[in-house]
């Protein structure tokens, strides 16, 4: 794997305006985490880099677009590709707003400018038991908010989909009480695994895939990867996500990939990985603990599924 | 024999009907898409949901004699009720040697502990005794008890529908469906069979003197 040193419009915004990433931890006195977190910011590239191991065959492009949990466009599987042609991801504005210094709407461009393209290869776990390997292009979520400068209230990040049921068919019916609403911890959304991306296999996301911003957070289940994001909210309440609302005892906040807590209707200790015929095992933290399981030290990951 | 002749096309058509999903779905594997980009899921769900539809099917065939007087249709039940049980046993044994590839720990645990396959196995289960019982020989054996066991497709067909229940996501829409017809049918049931529980009812409680309702029917 390899980060291109591209950057979107380079230049345009001086990096004056942009906080240091440690004294933005000075300023949210993340002392606990403040240290690891630096630490693993220093070594972000080298450890990301590890993530794509040699069992992981990429999943073809083919079967990326067209295998797609995305209920606003349908829920049948195949239901995303046929039904989001109507569907217009540009032009696209981002509302950030809430608790930081920096709110505003921002044509996705502006949004996207000056943070560093990464080409992450991620494996994505759903929670229905089955696994990809998605070659990922986007930025890392925590340039983004370093940008929006979260006040010291700021401990969660909301991110919520476009309401467009003239474009996307699912919203006309309530599967789900629209919009779609997700949401990370800060310390979560700061971390080095954590993306919006833009592309898949370095083309443009289609409509089906999230188009044209979507979260990609590999370490938990794919419903946690919002799509298609118009809005970013800085909070300091733990965000009630769509799920969690719909069925509290079988989707909870955090949606870690843990093969030892199940979700109450079937096992998560296995999974079938698209393309192949056998399950394999289902790794702690989808295989990225070494990234992220400091984060959850002394929590109890069988109350916070 | 034009009768007997229409009754035997009948069987052939429903013969032919009967094995069309399973044409289809090898079609659609070996010629068509493979059975898209999760074929072990899709396999699972076709054998599912064309098992259940056998299943009310063959549920439906009695009210459906009884309402319309067509009479033959009795004579094609057996075989609507024993392609259920074909397809149930196939999606059955899709999951253990296919999904699970003979995994028999997790097969075991999966039916002790997940409500939705002890449910599924459960319909399962249940109609093996009724699909072995459906021979003219064990009709005349069991005589009334073969009616009461055969029953025992009004629970599994329900069971089945919980399963599909709660296998689903969000979208409720098909098992709702499932559920609405077997209500449906189950109702028309009651009736018939409240109606004729209700008239020796009436009929002693004339003896009696009360007041009944005889103009009713």
């Amino acid at each position: 794997m390899f980060i291109r040193k591209r950057r979107f419009g380079e230049g345009d915004i001086p990096s004056s305006e942009i906080t240091p990433y440690e004294l933005y931890l000075d300023r949210r006195r993340f002392l606990a985490h403040g240290a690891t977190l630096a630490g693993v910011a220093v070594l972000a590239p080298s450890v990301l880099g590890a993530t794509e191991t040699e069992e992981d065959e990429r999943t073809p492009y083919e079967d990326i677009t067209h295998y797609n949990n995305y209920y606003e466009f349908g829920t049948g599987k195949e239901d995303p590709a046929k039904y989001s042609g109507d569907f217009v991801p540009r032009p696209w504005t981002v509302t950030v707003e809430g608790e930081c210094s920096n709110p505003g709407t921002f044509a996705l461009d502006d949004f996207l400018k000056g943070h560093e393209i990464v080409e992450p290869v991620y494996r994505m776990r759903c929670v229905e038991a089955w696994s990809m390997v998605i070659p990922w292009r986007g930025v890392r979520l925590r340039d983004v908010i370093m940008r929006a400068q979260p006040t010291g209230k700021a401990e969660f990040v909301e991110m919520t989909t476009v309401l467009r049921p003239a474009q996307m068919p699912g919203q006309r019916r309530r599967i789900l009480p629209w919009p779609y609403v997700e949401g990370l911890r800060l310390d979560e959304a700061m971390n080095e695994l954590t993306i919006l991306a833009t592309g898949i296999y370095g083309k443009d996301l289609l409509n089906q895939n999230g188009a044209p911003l979507r979260l990609v957070t590999p370490w938990k289940y794919g419903f946690k990867g919002v799509k298609s994001i118009v809005k970013m909210r800085f909070t300091s309440d733990m965000p009630e996500n769509t799920w969690q609302v719909m069925a509290p005892n079988e989707y909870g906040f955090y949606a870690n990939v843990n093969p030892e807590v199940d979700h109450p209707r079937w096992s998560q200790a296995r999974e079938r990985r698209i393309g192949e015929f056998r399950r394999r095992p289902t790794l702690m933290f989808n295989g990225y603990g070494e990234q992220v399981a400091h984060m959850y030290r002394g929590m109890d990951l069988t109350k916070w599924y | 024999m034009v009768l007997k002749r229409r009754i035997r096309l009948f069987k052939t058509g429903l013969w032919i009907l009967g094995f069309t999903p399973l044409a289809w779905v090898c079609h659609r594997f070996f010629l068509g898409d493979g059975l898209g980009v999760n074929p072990v899921a899709e396999a699972q769900l076709w054998g599912g949901l064309t098992s259940l539809t056998f299943l009310l099917a063959a549920l439906s065939i009695t009210p459906l004699r009884r309402l319309t007087g067509w009479n033959d249709l009795q004579k094609v039940r057996r075989l609507v009720g024993l392609f259920a049980f074909f397809y149930v046993t196939l999606h059955f044994l899709i999951w253990i040697g296919i999904d699970q590839f003979f995994a028999w720990s997790y097969i075991l645990e999966d039916i002790a502990e997940r409500p939705y396959i002890m449910v599924g196995f459960t319909a399962f289960a249940l109609l093996i005794p009724v699909a072995m019982t459906s021979t003219k020989g064990w009709i005349r054996r069991l005589g009334k008890r073969w009616v009461t066991l055969h029953r025992l497709v009004y629970v599994s067909s329900l069971l089945g529908i919980i399963h599909f229940f709660w296998i689903t996501k969000a979208d409720d829409r098909w098992p709702i469906l499932a559920l609405m017809v077997w209500v449906v049918l189950m109702s028309i049931r009651s009736v018939w069979w409240l109606k004729s529980r209700s008239h020796p009812a009436r009929a002693r409680g004339m003896k009696k003197g009360l007041s009944g309702t005889p103009g009713r029917a």
